[in-house]
């Protein structure tokens, strides 16, 4: 049972992640995290 | 694995994770494309020595987009890293983890354990993994919640890049000194409880503590050998029983245990261990499959 949990996990995860490069969501984490977050760092 | 080699590979973890040292003495974060690709632990994205993003950081800013769309990609990769690794990720590739665990070793007259709310704080991490991450952030638009007004990780990013930025340590205000004050306390209560921000705070731990239980990297405890001698849970700074329950999803995978065990009868790893009959400690014969922690 923990092998197929572990297998659908694995999948879900590569499925998401293709799916979200397919978006463009990399960039989109890329062009948040290249700029200092005001709200993190107490500014806001 | 003894605590000592615990600290050189959470060293190396928290350096790779911050390589952009550089940033440290310009105050400037890191540009690269590196960026893009979310690290598994706690590591605020405006450190300026972060060169990956922050995951929690990622999924709130996905979450409270204007334009809203589902965080595949960040999701996915938290899966990924949770499916791999589970919480051997808090024990040991996170930063604040790290820095927690070298709080606690400082020598301090009172080391709390166990108490009373403990059981009951537990859940904390949860509730705030959906309000502060995933429930406000969608209904209030550009608000990461727990980013803004909780993480810890943050708040040292903030104190890192002050130092060198005259500009930014103006503008501090008293949100600031609301998050200066939250990273007190978890340092502090660091001092006397092990890692109190993870076992009560941690939205990436409640990430990751259920899928302790599907992990390719998983706790094995052999029945067979197992003494219910106590050593394991005794020295368990998560207070976990891993005879009881070895994937607990408050298990950071310390490993503590592992080295602890005078019989070897807990064991952890990516490989499971091909089960045999073999006689217990009393003499009488133990069926196939009497691993815990093993379906």
């Amino acid at each position: 049972m923990r092998r197929i949990g572990t297998i659908i996990c694995f999948g879900i995860s590569f499925l998401l992640i293709a799916l979200g490069i397919l978006d463009h969501q990399f960039q989109a984490v890329l062009a948040k995290a290249a700029k200092v977050c005001l709200e993190c760092i107490g500014i806001g | 694995m003894d605590k000592k080699k615990r600290i050189v590979i959470q060293s190396i973890a928290t350096l790779l994770q911050n390589a952009n040292l550089k940033g440290f003495f310009t105050g400037k974060i890191y540009t690269g494309q590196s960026k893009g690709v979310c690290v598994p632990g706690l590591n605020c994205y405006s450190c300026p020595g972060a060169i990956g993003a922050c995951p929690l950081g990622s999924l709130q800013n996905a979450l409270s987009a204007y334009k809203f769309k589902l965080p595949y990609y960040v999701v996915g990769l938290l899966l990924f890293f949770g499916t791999l690794l589970g919480r051997l990720i808090c024990g040991f590739l996170c930063p604040f983890g790290f820095l927690q665990d070298l709080l606690h070793r400082i020598p301090f007259p009172v080391k709390l354990k166990h108490f009373r709310l403990d059981k009951y704080l537990r859940y904390l991490k949860y509730i705030l993994l959906v309000v502060l991450v995933i429930v406000l952030p969608i209904c209030v638009k550009m608000t990461p919640f727990f980013c803004k007004y909780l993480c810890p990780s943050g708040t040292l990013a903030g104190i890192l890049l002050s130092f060198r930025n005259s500009a930014l340590f103006q503008a501090y205000g008293k949100l600031f000194t609301w998050k200066v004050i939250v990273l007190a306390v978890i340092l502090v209560a660091g001092v006397m409880i092990a890692r109190p921000f993870c076992k009560y705070l941690c939205p990436l731990g409640a990430i990751y503590g259920p899928l302790n239980k599907v992990s390719l990297y998983r706790m094995e405890c052999d029945a067979s050998k197992c003494i219910s001698c106590g050593k394991c849970s005794a020295v368990c700074e998560m207070c976990v029983d891993p005879t009881k329950d070895a994937n607990s999803a408050e298990c950071i995978r310390c490993l503590q245990c592992v080295h602890e065990c005078p019989t070897k009868a807990l064991r952890a790893g990516i490989k499971s261990k091909p089960e045999t009959s073999k006689p217990s400690h009393e003499g009488e014969k133990v069926p196939e499959g009497r691993m815990r922690g093993k379906d």
